[in-house]
């Protein structure tokens, strides 16, 4: 590793453990969730360090981007301080976190080094996927063909935990739709932010557009692209009011595009099964086994950020409409 | 053509449809779907069974790419037996969950229950299934989350917070699993099951191994509920609506142990595990202070079935001596415990969905005189309390029994009057249940209670009963579990 890399990542790694002494220091939930936001844009950057660049993406917009969003719509339920509690002993936790600290170390220090290539990681599963994914599974983008082929049933896994999650979220704050009494009784006018908003809008949408399909080719796919997709109209939302963005996209059409988006996944595999394949073996799905593989990604994709959208702007729909108890 | 199929579809058909109960508009459809999968996936269950029963081992790759580059699930008789437990009792819970619900949980939640139940159920099995150790990671989220919103379905307010508790608790232990499963693969290169057993024993000594071991003991002991890592189950069970703790306590606790087991056995293997790492010697003691500690806890709780949660940490205690023994007859026994403890707790725990649903609680103190109102209902507790406590011709002996062999041969006869103390623990915590029951007169000015409707009285009844028929004709269970013990301490079938 060049040593400016080495430079960068001390640097960055110091920042991180910073920011989060400064998470647990803090009493401000406001602040809790602006630094929580600010670790996933740091762990986004080692990740770019360490060559992860698709990881980075979804840190990106998943950790810094969608999360930090969430949380603020749940201190706006919450408040923005934490309560004064009477204060806990910290030996035992203390105790608990040294010795998980002490086996980590322990544990990493024969661990084979991080850029040996002879270290078991590169040389046992991973030669197939770098060698053999572009003319197996035909796309340029490897970690893809990971992902969404060699091991597409854990992300089918993944896609159902998202899908999970927003059951979990139904079941304790469904979305209150008030027609009658608005949260807002008149939306305040922002007409700067709307304008900017209205202008912006429409490239978010494009780039989501662009980050889902160009997944093959280059980092993104369908979390990150749905991801970005739920932004845009997050962002409506919170430059016009909840109404006007609950009329552009009802929660009924959300909910049952959300389960849609699990069965687009979960149905590629389905036929594949149809087509005498093994769940989830797109080379079935044509004549041509990498043309299978083509539209199973393509499609499972689409599935994944089908899913990923509505799920994130059905959750962000329930925390709002609960209110905001910080006039 | 579809049988070849089965292995993939155990799992595949309750998780897709999760996804399309949430879509299913009419309660009652919903429901009527639920139970449907939930049958097909124990009839699936029974058919893998009867094809693992001599020995084979079922793969099957997803996507068609070959372990270890892609996925797969495999088959063998061990996690074959454990499936027919976790879909044998979701057959049993589905349809008991409509009548049960309507009193504890609001109208406008029962899809999301429905769709919640067939996630943890499809999780479940998929934690069990599974032959790849990531994807057993993402099963395992599955499950948990869906089980969160389950417990927080409580009609009790105290369920968020025992829902909360165990998010925490549940959510250290996941990243505990994480830990240790991404250390595996960076000194293996695999998340194969089958295949990282073969590249684990000649690296033995290596820190990272040990490191990563020892995370995975503490993250399967959190979902376990391992002492003294149980804090989070008692509320949990406790405040959860009455037919999830039937299905979540008698069978996510099992699945946990099952991948404990997988861990220790075939993936570190028997020379690690306990000849290099000594792991029974920690588990021994653990399973001794929770055996004890929970069953005495047990007997001064106002709560039923906050008291049978207490229990339930006991009974895991039995599960984890009988590992720490390390030899086939205590594993035998551990194996026998986890189908003969998912029938009567969920027995139990069904029983008293039906006392709730007539009187609206389950404290102690407010099943005084329903001996005579709900003869029925009280009845099959005290055969599922006979249960518990191992007498004879119940399921509870048959492991009990193994059990005691087990210390008897390893010459532990302290362990052997541990077990029979605990067993008369046992007696003193559900007498007290059936004492009040039927020696106490119900208060004059009470609300008359009659019996419980038998959508109710039917499914649970139908555990009770399989405790007393396993109990006397125990060859099914005893001949799996035995083989799967043998097939653990590596004696090819």
């Amino acid at each position: 590793m060049s040593s400016i890399n080495l430079l960068i990542d001390i640097v960055l790694l110091t920042m991180l453990v910073f920011t989060t002494i400064a998470i647990v220091r803090s009493r401000s939930l406001f602040a809790i969730v602006m630094l929580s936001g600010i670790y996933s844009l740091l762990s986004a950057n080692i990740f770019i360090i360490l060559d992860a660049v698709d990881v980075a993406f979804t840190e990106a917009a998943v950790g810094a981007g969608i999360s930090t969003v969430l949380m603020l719509a749940t201190i706006g339920i919450t408040g923005y301080e934490q309560k004064k509690r009477r204060t806990i002993s910290w030996i035992a936790p203390m105790v608990v976190v040294v010795i998980t600290g002490a086996v980590l170390v322990y544990g990493t220090l024969d661990m084979p080094a991080f850029t040996d290539p002879s270290a078991p990681i590169h040389q046992h599963v991973a030669p197939r996927y770098i060698n053999d994914s572009p003319t197996e599974v035909g796309i340029p983008n490897m970690v893809t063909s990971v992902l969404a082929s060699y091991r597409g049933y854990d992300t089918m896994g993944e896609v159902i935990v998202v899908f999970a999650a927003m059951i979990g979220v139904f079941s304790l704050i469904g979305i209150r739709e008030k027609k009658s009494e608005p949260i807002h009784a008149e939306p305040p006018a922002r007409p700067i932010l709307q304008v900017m908003a209205k202008f912006m809008i429409p490239f978010i949408i494009l780039f989501a557009l662009y980050v889902q399909f160009h997944g093959d080719f280059g980092p993104g796919g369908g979390f990150q692209a749905g991801v970005i997709f739920s932004v845009a109209i997050i962002l409506y939302t919170l430059t016009f009011s909840q109404q006007d963005a609950m009329k552009l996209v009802p929660p009924w059409v959300l909910k049952r595009l959300a389960s849609i988006g699990v069965l687009i996944y979960g149905g590629t595999g389905v036929v594949s099964m149809l087509k005498g394949g093994n769940f989830l073996d797109y080379s079935v799905l044509a004549h041509d086994p990498i043309h299978g593989q083509h539209y199973g990604i393509l499609i499972i994709e689409f599935g994944v950020g089908l899913t990923v959208a509505c799920a994130m702007m059905l959750i962000f729909f329930a925390f709002i409409s609960r209110g905001d108890k910080n006039p | 053509m579809i049988s070849e199929h089965i292995p993939a579809l155990q799992v595949v058909v309750p998780l897709l449809a999760a996804p399309i109960c949430f879509m299913i508009l009419n309660n009652r459809m919903a429901w009527l779907f639920a139970t449907l999968v939930s049958w097909l996936s124990f009839a699936m269950a029974i058919m893998l069974v009867m094809e693992v029963k001599d020995g084979t081992v079922l793969r099957y790759e997803f996507g068609g790419w070959a372990p270890p580059w892609g996925i797969e699930y495999s088959v063998d008789i061990l996690n074959a037996y454990v499936l027919l437990i976790v879909s044998g009792i979701a057959a049993v819970v589905f349809p008991y969950s409509w009548k049960s619900i309507q009193k504890e949980i609001p109208e406008s939640h029962y899809r999301i229950y429905f769709t919640a139940m067939l996630l943890c159920l499809a999780g479940l099995l998929g934690m069990t299934i599974t032959g790849d150790a990531f994807n057993l990671f993402v099963l395992l989220e599955i499950s948990s989350l869906s089980s969160y919103t389950l417990i927080s379905l409580g009609r009790d307010r105290r369920a968020l917070t025992a829902s909360f508790q165990y998010l925490i608790m549940g959510t250290i232990g996941a990243t505990f699993i994480l830990i240790g499963i991404g250390l595996l693969y960076a000194l293996t290169g695999t998340l194969n099951m089958a295949d990282l057993a073969v590249r684990i024993p000649p690296l033995e000594g290596s820190r990272t191994l040990e490191a990563a071991f020892a995370f995975l003991i503490v993250g399967f002991g959190l979902k376990l509920a391992m002492f003294p890592l149980h804090l989070w189950l008692p509320n949990a069970y406790a405040f959860a609506p009455s037919a999830v703790s039937a299905f979540i306590g008698s069978t996510a606790t099992k699945v946990a142990i099952y991948a404990l087991l997988r861990f220790l056995f075939t993936i570190f293997g028997t020379k690690f595990s306990f000849d290099y790492m000594q792991v029974h010697w920690l588990l021994m003691p653990l399973a001794v202070v929770s055996i004890m500690f929970a069953s005495i806890v047990a007997v001064f709780q106002d709560g039923i079935k906050r008291l049978l949660a207490y229990s339930s940490v006991a009974q895991i205690g039995y599960m984890l001596l009988g590992i720490s023994l390390v030899n086939v007859t205590g594993l035998t026994g551990t194996l026998l415990h986890l189908f003969n403890h998912a029938l009567m707790k969920g027995g139990l725990f069904l029983t008293l969905g039906a006392v709730a649903y007539q009187i609206g609680n389950t404290r102690v103190k407010s099943v005084a005189g329903l001996g005579q109102a709900m003869p029925f209902t009280m009845g099959a507790f005290v055969v599922g309390a006979l249960s518990l406590i191992g007498v004879p011709l119940t399921v509870g002996f048959i492991s009990k029994w193994y059990l005691i062999l087990a210390t008897l041969e390893k010459g532990y006869w302290p362990l052997t009057v541990l077990i029979l103390i605990s067993s008369l623990i046992a007696v003193v915590y559900t007498w007290r249940i059936i004492e009040t029951a039927y020696f106490q007169d119900r208060p004059a000015d009470a609300p008359p209670v009659s019996e419980a409707p038998l959508s109710l009285l039917i499914p649970a009844w139908t555990l009770i009963a399989a405790n007393l028929y396993f109990g006397i004709n125990s060859s099914l269970s005893t001949e799996l579990a035995s083989s799967a013990a043998t097939m653990l301490f590596g004696g090819n079938l």
